[in-house]
């Protein structure tokens, strides 16, 4: 909702005095309105009129760093409410959640565990980003100690989680080049909490008990100078933490609600893993820009993770791979070659089924735009003299000895025309990638 | 500053479909379900109406060519389709019966019509619940075989499928001859998807008979497509457009089973982690994120990810209203 460039005209001095090298204020006006001027160039704008001119430029949320460095993960700065409009932009970020309680073995084992948590499928890396460390001992000591031991076993994120503003500053001394999150400022601590944020520069979470008294909360701690918030309406059912989170992005983005211009956090609260992951799902689909689980488990991990990638990758952009001959196994001069799209949902499921059949072989990804196989048959951008051109451009008839090739079930119809194109013989598979290992079973011996 | 609550108002609210016929009603179900009548996006309880999305689970003809995970809760019925659909909903607690009659693949086992109407009468008799019935993809098999059934099954109220663009018109006629409801399936495509929905309207089945399959993608392999068409669809239903008004149903056992993910042992991928919970949350999660894209119906395979989408939808029907 950018301001047109009459509504900044009625914030400029009027002056026209041309200093700004364009020669009236109203073309001025046009020019920032467009993006190609900056209020900097004015010297005689007002105070109040600049601010008012950036709060109306600034994203409806704002952007929120946690960490620094190569780890840093930036959060919100969202521009929509459903993904079809245009994209989601910063992918929500993972932290797992450790307890002071715990002895430091356990601690170590937990982070070590953590650590571990890195996945590779589909040719995409997943991570998580932070680890929350949870101050449930009753020695205030504890956290201090816990936080130390963790920061220096970890190189993810910090997430320092404390009701006592004084426990957390122990903690905090320590780690505050981490730039970790402090959880969080409440009604009855926004003020100590306000002033260790703002000391150390670190963002600062907060919950209100209800979205009323969050935005309350939240204006508060703004006009104590803090302005890196992550939120928490408190909400720990899933029903009205959906409903709370969907109130605070479309308040932010309809209405440009200031106070609720901020990402948010979730806290999973289901004792069952497998539940815990459905409601983090739920979570992440509802606009939530940080999630804290419990469970640290791989196969846990792995499915939320893989949910979180696709609903952030961009509706427009089909995602696609290198045009290539990708080898699959210690391939030699004997293995089969397969032919299929360069859409990378479509190349690796073919990948995968060609592991599975535990024969080394050849794979060759032909440019069709990202398109699947039929579509981009049905487009002409998988036609057999693309296949043939793509053949030759790679060398293949220096790669195998063999005159063979296997395309896809589903455009068996370009068999004649590339057998013609290009000598080879040409074997037609199966039309679904999951036929892929019955069909090398039944027609490629090892 | 006062929060001010924003509520979207919709003009119209999704199609209500129901499914299955009681012995009043010309059927022998112990009971009907409805699909659909929300007027809100999904699980917005307190900007209107939200109908409860609801399990069907998947029983096939034949011994499914499932990995053994899937096999094992159901090794002891897996022969019987009318054992294994009564398991599906006493032990396991199934609204309804998705009965694919994969086995009538004339690629495959090529069952006859009479044993696939056999098949049909045997679920009917073996639940109470009201059924999904499918073929076996094979358009002119999928003719005899839909056909049959839907004579056999006259009164019952069955949802019946798969209608698609360039075949919708003997499976159509057979839902308005025998009263039954039709699975409207587009590639997902969110035109051909209506267009399909006006062609069958069109022959004269009520909107309030059609339910749209959009065709999913499991989870990490396109799922967010069938996101966000099933996002545009139950907007365009709530602002009144009646070609997208109808209930969806998803196809998510099958898709996330397919999926390397939801199988592959620990022992080949260690990275990824132990394979049983995997590929329960593999499907459980495909289920939970569709829910959120306005999912009415969902065709689900393991009965662990059966109750733990359960307990989801619980927790989710909670009212939020302020």
């Amino acid at each position: 909702m950018a301001l047109t460039g009459l509504e900044i005209y009625k914030q400029l001095p009027k002056k026209n005095c041309g200093e700004c090298g364009t020669p009236t204020c109203l073309a001025f006006a046009m020019n920032l309105a467009a993006g190609k001027a900056s209020l900097d160039s004015c010297p005689y704008v007002s105070d109040a009129a600049r601010e008012a001119l950036n709060a109306a430029a600034a994203p409806p949320i704002a952007k929120v760093v946690l960490g620094t460095g190569t780890a840093a993960v930036e959060m919100g700065d969202e521009t929509e409410l459903f993904r079809h409009d245009k994209r989601f932009y910063h992918e929500t970020a993972i932290a797992i959640q450790v307890s002071d309680n715990l002895s430091n073995e356990e601690l170590m084992a937990k982070v070590a565990a953590i650590n571990e948590l890195q996945f590779d499928r589909v040719g995409q890396h997943y991570t998580i980003q932070a680890i929350a460390i949870r101050h449930d001992a009753d020695d205030p000591n504890a956290f201090q100690a816990a936080v130390a031991a963790v920061a220096a076993a970890t190189r993810l994120n910090l997430i320092l989680m404390a009701d006592d503003a004084a426990v957390l500053k122990t903690a905090v001394a320590g780690v505050a080049d981490r730039k970790p999150l402090l959880y969080a400022a409440t009604a009855a601590n926004y003020e100590a909490m306000t002033a260790l944020a703002k000391e150390f520069n670190c963002p600062l979470a907060v919950y209100g008990n209800g979205l009323e008294e969050l935005a309350g909360l939240v204006d508060k701690i703004v006009a104590l100078g803090c302005k890196q918030l992550v939120l928490d309406p408190g909400a720990r059912e899933t029903s009205r933490a959906v409903a709370d989170f969907t109130q605070i992005r479309r308040l932010a983005i309809k209405k440009r609600f200031r106070s609720f211009g901020y990402p948010i956090i979730a806290l999973t609260t289901a004792g069952d893993p497998l539940a815990e992951i459905l409601q983090a799902t739920n979570y992440i689909s509802k606009y939530a820009s940080l999630v804290v689980l419990r469970t640290a488990a791989k196969e846990h991990l792995l499915p939320l993770l893989s949910w979180r990638q696709n609903l952030y990758t961009d509706p427009q952009v089909p995602i696609r791979v290198e045009e290539k001959l990708n080898e699959i196994g210690a391939v030699n001069e004997n293995s089969p070659v397969y032919v299929t799209t360069n859409f990378s949902l479509t190349y690796y499921s073919v990948e995968g089924e060609i592991e599975s059949t535990k024969i080394p072989s050849y794979l060759l990804s032909v440019d069709t735009d990202g398109l699947s196989v039929l579509t981009a048959y049905a487009d002409g951008k998988f036609e057999a003299e693309k296949i043939a051109g793509v053949m030759k451009k790679v060398g293949l008839e220096n790669k195998v000895k063999h005159r063979r090739i296997i395309i896809p079930g589903a455009v068996a119809v370009l068999k004649g025309k590339l057998e013609d194109l290009t000598g080879w013989e040409v074997l037609v598979g199966p039309r679904e990638a999951s036929g892929i290992v019955a069909f090398a079973r039944a027609n490629l011996a090892s | 500053m006062a929060v001010q609550i924003l509520r979207d108002r919709s003009r119209a609210t999704v199609q209500k479909v129901v499914l299955g016929a009681t012995k009043e009603q010309g059927g022998t179900r112990s009971h009907t379900i409805v699909v659909g009548g929300d007027a809100a996006l999904p699980f917005h309880h307190f900007e209107g109406e939200i109908s409860r999305p609801v399990i069907a689970m998947e029983v096939q003809d034949i011994v499914p060519d499932w990995p053994e995970v899937l096999k094992d809760p159901f090794n002891d019925v897996i022969n019987e389709p009318g054992r294994w659909a009564q398991k599906c909903v006493a032990a396991y607690g199934a609204d309804l019966i998705y009965l694919k009659l994969a086995g009538a693949d004339p690629e495959g086992a090529n069952r006859s019509v009479d044993q696939c109407v056999a098949t049909v009468k045997e679920v009917l008799q073996a639940v109470g619940v009201p059924l999904i019935v499918v073929g076996c993809d094979d358009v002119e098999k999928d003719h005899d075989v839909l056909e049959a059934v839907a004579e056999t099954a006259a009164g019952e109220n069955l949802l019946l499928g798969n209608a698609e663009q360039d075949n919708y018109k003997s499976l159509t006629a057979a839902c308005m001859v025998h009263k039954h409801n039709i699975i409207a399936r587009s590639p997902l495509d969110i035109n051909i998807c209506k267009q399909l929905n006006i062609l069958i309207n069109e022959m004269n089945l009520g909107l309030d008979h059609i339910v749209i399959d959009p065709s999913i993608g499991g989870l990490g392999y396109g799922i967010e497509y069938a996101y966000s068409i099933m996002e545009r669809i139950r907007l365009g239903a709530l602002q009144g457009d009646k070609m997208l008004s109808m209930p969806v149903i998803c196809t998510v056992g099958y898709e996330a089973w397919r999926a390397k993910e939801a199988v592959a042992p620990v022992s080949e991928y260690p990275g990824w982690g132990k394979e049983v919970e995997r590929g329960i949350l593999w499907e459980a999660v495909t289920a939970t994120a569709l829910l959120q894209a306005g999912a009415h119906i969902l065709l689900m395979r393991h009965p662990e990810a059966v109750a733990k989408v359960k307990e989801n939808i619980d927790q989710l029907m909670a009212s939020n209203a302020y």
